[in-house]
């Protein structure tokens, strides 16, 4: 019954994958990206993930899309030219692919996953709310790895705005 | 029945997905979008194994990437914008004056 | 007649989901009206005042400009793109709904033994779902400024979701004050811990901020540089004429009334009474109207800010007052210990 949901929010972002990496337009491309994320958000919240759900659609397809739409729509409003100079690189990258896939599903059907080992059950979660959980852990045992982020965080913001600025 | 399995699964697929399109793209916004889609990826597979295990650090982990993407993401469009702002063509191959 | 559990709250959800919008796109007829009305008693007119009219107020305005914009000529622009530039004024409208579906209207009834919830859903990251909601409405109009194939329009688009995008930060951290002080981040809960007090009286610079970064957020005046009329043609809504246009400005509206309800329903208590007298939707309307009259009576007496103006009041202004909020609620929580 679960299984209803996951296919279809599957099915649309395997689709949606594969359209950012076939289609032509960058716009398009974009476009697809944001039914990526918004069918990721969708699984997230099959996997009692809430608050993870809300912040992907805002962070993911709220902000950082809108960031490459507005540097679509500035730099290349023509068309993607074509595909590599090198006429072998195309199929050979697909093979690739392919080899790759084959490889991590092999990967995880020899693998013996350890037991469950938390304390947060799907109904703890849903109990106590998955953003307290988050905020929780994330003030307590993750509370470097957070200050590191902020710190990030403005590293970037200078660094953009350095790297932006005209020349004089 | 709904298992890790089908998530680290579907995880999979998308990010070779994003590696595919990281090598057949020329145009450096669709590889970066790519590089976003294993990155997004990864991140599905943190919170399948976080809902798994019965443990909330991969929550935690995929929020702290989400935020590390934002800055990643800033910083990549600016640099690219920097570099093709004075080309005509918008292609990576392109990009070679260091090439010796 | 006994209903599998699912396919009954499915037939609920859509139920109440047809009520909620038939019940927005109706006002949304008549906001116009209103809004004709209350502008023109601020510029001493009269107003519309003939389309069936009873007493000097023109009840089928809204019905005549809507056949009016049906039959204009619908044209597409040359090499727009034209997936782009019709799925727009869509996302717009879309975005601009789906955030009631959180918002609740009256308090759970029993209605003939049958236990009914007046919200369409109560998810318990609400809040989060609206400021998502809201950040997925710049797409409507940056589509719709860059599939008009147009400079004035990709430029108007670009203002405008440069202030929109500024604004939501704001926001968001208004919100956050309430939040700290609810302990929940879902509307339902919110509203029904303000049963005696409103949070306006916990949080009055809170409100203030929320209600001028909303202001900017629905790209009204003082905020509406983008779609001004003198400037830029008229922004990223140039090349759209007829439903496409309607879609749009149908969009603003229903932003207008989706602000009005999240500040009415996080301040001032959504359908609870002043001091809990007779709980109702009828409260949540009140308040609502009060929203819209404020913001039509600033569109009527303020000019409009220049974009540099704008920009630098958003990043220079609100955001350090939103953030000081945030702290001196934070100290004033822990000093009294609630």
């Amino acid at each position: 019954m679960e299984l209803i949901p996951f296919d279809f929010l599957a099915g649309l972002a395997v689709i949606a994958a594969l359209g950012v990496v076939v289609l032509r337009n960058p716009v398009y491309c974009a476009l697809c990206l944001a039914g990526v994320f918004v069918a990721l958000a969708g699984l997230y919240v099959l996997l009692s993930a809430p608050f993870l759900a809300a912040a992907q659609v805002m962070i993911y397809a709220g902000a950082i899309l809108i960031l490459f739409v507005f540097v679509i729509m500035l730099l290349s409003p023509r068309v993607d030219q074509g595909a590599g100079t090198l006429k072998w690189q195309r199929p050979l990258a697909i093979v690739f692919g392919f080899a790759l896939i084959a490889e991590l599903v092999l990967v995880v059907a020899l693998a013996v996953l350890p037991s469950a080992r938390g304390p947060y059950t799907p109904e703890r979660i849903a109990q106590i709310g998955s953003t307290q959980a988050v905020g929780a852990s994330l003030f307590t045992d993750f509370l470097l790895p957070f200050e590191i982020t902020s710190l990030l965080l403005l590293v970037a913001i200078v660094g953009v705005i350095v790297l932006a600025k005209k020349r004089q | 029945m709904l298992t890790v399995n089908h998530f680290v699964i579907l995880s999979a697929i998308l990010f070779s997905i994003g590696a595919v399109g990281v090598l057949v793209r020329r145009n450096p916004l669709i590889m970066f979008m790519s590089i976003e889609l294993m990155l997004n990826a990864a991140n599905l597979a943190f919170v399948g194994f976080s809902r798994y295990l019965q443990s909330i650090d991969g929550q935690v982990f995929v929020f702290l990437i989400l935020t590390a993407a934002a800055a990643e993401v800033a910083v990549g469009l600016a640099i690219i914008v920097a570099l093709f702002r004075a080309r005509e063509t918008v292609d990576v191959d392109e990009a070679n004056t260091l090439k010796g | 007649m006994i209903l599998d559990p699912m396919v009954v709250t499915l037939i609920e959800a859509l139920v109440k989901t047809i009520v909620v919008i038939v019940a927005l796109l109706t006002a949304f007829a008549y906001l116009t009206l209103v809004e004709r009305y209350v502008v023109a008693k601020i510029q001493s007119r009269i107003g519309p005042n003939r389309v069936g009219a009873i007493g000097g107020i023109a009840l089928l305005q809204p019905i005549a400009d809507a056949i009016k914009m049906i039959f204009k000529e619908d044209f597409w622009p040359a090499q727009a793109d034209k997936i782009v530039y019709t799925i727009a004024p869509g996302i717009a409208v879309g975005t601009a709904l789906l955030a009631w579906a959180v918002i609740p209207l009256n308090p759970s009834m029993e209605i003939f033994g049958y236990h009914v919830d007046f919200y369409i859903a109560n998810v318990n990251i609400a809040v989060l779902y609206l400021l998502a909601i809201s950040s997925l409405g710049v797409y409507g109009i940056v589509l719709g400024g860059w599939g008009s194939n147009n400079k004035y329009s990709m430029l108007g688009a670009l203002r405008s979701t440069a202030q929109m995008i500024s604004y939501e930060v704001s926001l968001g951290l208004a919100l956050v004050g309430v939040l700290m002080i609810s302990g929940s981040l879902s509307l339902v809960d919110i509203v029904q811990k303000q049963s005696f007090i409103w949070n306006i009286v916990w949080q009055p610079l809170g409100f203030i901020i929320y209600f001028i970064a909303a202001v900017a957020e629905v790209n009204r005046l003082p905020f509406d540089l983008p779609e001004a009329e003198t400037e830029l043609v008229a922004g990223y809504q140039t090349e759209y004429s007829s439903l496409k246009f309607a879609l749009f400005y149908m969009a603003e509206y229903i932003n207008m009334l989706t602000v009005s309800a999240i500040a009415s329903t996080m301040f001032l208590g959504g359908y609870q009474g002043l001091f809990g007298i007779l709980p109702g939707v009828h409260w949540l309307i009140l308040k609502i109207m009060f929203f819209i009259f404020v913001m039509m009576w600033m569109r009527g007496t303020l000019p409009r800010f220049r974009y540099d103006q704008l920009m630098g009041f958003g990043w220079k202004v609100l955001l350090p007052l939103a953030l000081a909020n945030i702290f001196i609620t934070a100290i004033v929580m822990v000093v009294l210990g609630k």
